[in-house]
């Protein structure tokens, strides 16, 4: 994979992200986020421009980029699918849909498949810890948006179809963009897709159906004061 | 007596495009703005004291307290961080709030930092979850355009209180141990996500080396409808020293899992039986009350009231209520050897005992998962978790022993049953989601 130069535009974008902070440096995350946007990955010379912006060492730009899971020194795929394999998801079947995958895409863990003849989209797969959707399992994460209660079927059928460039949705969220798009978003720039998909998936409104149809509510306020008239209110 | 459910925080997620604001203020919301601000900000901090709200983070120090903390003698600025890096394995409530109600966090933000006075906060969202970063991201942008962020729509403050406020709102990268909140400071100030030696207490040094109040999500969104409603109306719920709503996550094999926000005090006997139950044809084996770190229960626990006192006084933790449910068909050792290798991968790697040992641990449990070794390996676990419990830098190493210790205690036999049988006698196949189709079929 080719890894494009940063333009003036994104190094004006890193230093805009520095920005936002009092002290610059706090806008390291997101600006490697950027990075990665930019470039595909975490290269050389995003780490270099990072810390020219920041003036703090290359090493230490490095050091921060070599702790956080999320930044890859190597190239993902357009779409990155990740496998929560934490013990409830991986007993729940995360570990067949993992094993199904890298068996149909023929490779191992965070590693890109080939693109083959046809292929418009290329896919990478990484098992993932625990990424706080329980309540789906097993989930299964493409450029980290939700794809609820997978099956080895439905996650090879998934995958197919990412890499024939058909339009996939998330199942609780917007329809996917690239990695490279979504990393754009993680470094503070919206993409306008934030009023799609659902405000709940089925499963968060468990409770809140059985409390409609039950009528049970939080109490009402009017039983008690709306605030504490302290003698220390003028 | 309040109902079974109480729908606070999650009562919204079922309205049409319940995430934007004119939503949010169609149903009162950012109302307990007015009411704060006719309020001293050290009123809104005995209001939250008074209610008894307590962090919902999982460790539920008393919220109000936290904030009387901040010395406000002291001329640095101070600073509101929100903890919304929810990685904790079996917790999945803070992101579905953020996903359907970002407006009350928002809402909650303005009023907390108006207590503490802060005149900037940080959201501080894990990476992992794109979309739920779009809907907070969108909904901080429509509040500063409604005039309830920055100097308002007049340049008099919020409100035309003459309080100012700025949001940011920051994606972390990947990182389990950036939900301790000294290690979320550094990951806030650009470096690698390890700990803090404490005190100095953030409350004291904390970012920046300012004063600066940490908490979890649901703590901060919590706080509008005490603002609003009254201490009185919050502690009408829950029990007498665990008081309020708390949203309660029901995962694995339960008919009907997901999000239940109830009193605290409630029972999984009670819960199980609005879910539905344990999935058709099995029994309950194991369960945590509150994600991976909180010691293991079994069904003599059904009964244990869900507040920090009862959960404590049966061994284990409240936690964040994260309700992982595992029926017979699961392997004891497999589940905890799985948890210990996130932990170890998670391991930051400042200190020692956590760095060590949870290496140490993966080894002794997968040979014990694959039948090899003697009983006298389990007395060795046991002893390497009493070299990390109360050893660790941080709570990371304490929380990786809790499920190897009490699953020790509760399935000793499983353990031996491996030894026995050379190997794991579970069929994982049978704990899947979809086993009961399969098997059919």
């Amino acid at each position: 994979m080719s890894t494009p130069p940063l333009e003036d535009k994104t190094i004006a974008e890193l230093r805009e992200i520095a920005a936002r902070y009092p002290e610059p440096r706090s806008g390291l995350l997101p600006m490697l986020h950027l990075v990665q946007s930019a470039q595909g990955r975490i290269t050389p010379e995003g780490i270099e421009a990072c810390a020219a912006i920041l003036e703090i060492s290359a090493a230490e730009v490095n050091g921060v980029a070599t702790f956080y899971t999320m930044y890859k020194r190597h190239g993902v795929g357009d779409f990155h699918v990740g496998v929560c394999t934490n013990t409830l998801c991986a007993v729940m079947g995360g570990d067949a849909i993992f094993e199904r995958l890298k068996d149909h895409l023929e490779i191992g863990n965070d590693e890109v498949a080939v693109q083959r003849q046809g292929d418009s989209r290329t896919v990478s797969l990484e098992h993932i810890e625990c990424n706080a959707a329980c309540d789906y399992a097993p989930v299964v994460m493409v450029n980290w948006e939700f794809m609820d209660n997978q099956t080895p079927d439905s996650a090879v059928q998934m995958v197919e179809a990412l890499r024939a460039g058909h339009e996939v949705r998330s199942t609780r969220g917007p329809r996917l963009c690239t990695w490279r798009e979504a990393e754009r978003v993680l470094a503070g720039f919206p993409d306008g897709r934030v009023d799609e998909g659902p405000s709940a998936g089925p499963a968060s409104l468990a409770g809140l159906e059985i409390a409609r149809q039950r009528g049970w509510t939080a109490p009402e306020p009017g039983a008690t004061p709306a605030v504490e008239a302290k003698e220390s209110d003028a | 007596m309040s109902d079974v459910l109480t729908p606070v925080l999650t009562d919204i997620w079922d309205a049409e495009q319940s995430w934007k604001l004119a939503t949010y203020a169609a149903r009162g919301g950012y109302d307990a703005l007015d009411v704060a601000f006719a309020m001293s900000p050290d009123d809104v901090i005995t209001a939250v004291k008074d209610s008894g709200l307590r962090g919902r983070g999982g460790a539920g120090f008393p919220t109000g307290m936290k904030w009387s903390f901040i010395p406000q003698d002291n001329p640095k600025p101070k600073y509101l961080v929100v903890n919304a890096d929810e990685s904790e394995p079996g917790t999945c409530k803070d992101i579905p709030l953020m996903m359907g109600n970002p407006h009350v966090l928002v809402e909650g933000v303005i009023l907390s930092s108006y207590a503490i006075r802060a005149n900037k906060a940080f959201i501080y969202i894990r990476g992992e979850v794109v979309h739920v970063i779009r809907r907070v991201q969108a909904a901080v942008a429509e509040a500063y355009a409604a005039g309830h962020l920055g100097t308002g729509l007049n340049g008099k403050g919020i409100h035309d209180s003459g309080y100012n406020l700025d949001i940011v709102v920051h994606a972390g990268a990947g990182a389990y141990i950036c939900g301790e909140e000294t290690a979320l400071l550094e990951g806030l100030e650009g470096r690698r996500g390890q700990p803090r030696l404490r005190p100095p207490f953030p409350a004291v040094a904390g970012l920046y080396a300012s004063p600066t109040v940490i908490n979890n999500v649901e703590s901060i969104a919590s706080v509008p409808a005490i603002v609003k409603n009254g201490a009185a109306w919050f502690g009408s719920m829950g029990t007498e020293k665990s008081k309020g709503h708390g949203i309660f996550s029901l995962s694995g094999h339960v008919q009907k899992p997901g999000q239940y926000e109830a009193p605290l005090g409630i029972t999984l006997r009670e819960l199980l039986d609005l879910a539905g139950g344990v999935r058709e044809g099995h029994q309950l084996k194991f369960w945590t009350p509150g994600g991976s770190s909180t010691p293991l229960l079994t069904a003599e626990h059904l009964d244990v009231p869900l507040d920090f006192e009862g959960v404590g006084a049966a061994g284990s933790m409240l936690g964040t209520r994260a309700l992982q449910i595992f029926d017979e068909t699961v392997c004891v050792v497999r589940a905890v050897l799985r948890w210990t290798e996130f932990y170890k991968h998670e391991s930051c790697g400042k200190c020692t005992p956590c760095r060590e040992g949870t290496w140490w641990l993966v080894q002794a449990l997968t040979r014990l998962e694959n039948g090899q070794g003697s009983e006298a390996d389990l007395d060795q676990l046991l002893d390497q978790c009493d070299n990390i419990l109360g050893r660790s830098f941080c709570a990371l190493g304490d929380g990786a022993t809790s499920p190897v210790s009490s699953s020790v205690q509760h399935f000793r036999e499983e353990y031996l049953a491996h030894l026995a049988h050379g190997g794991c006698p579970f069929d994982p196949a049978r704990s899947t989601a979809w086993s009961g189709t399969e098997v059919s079929a």
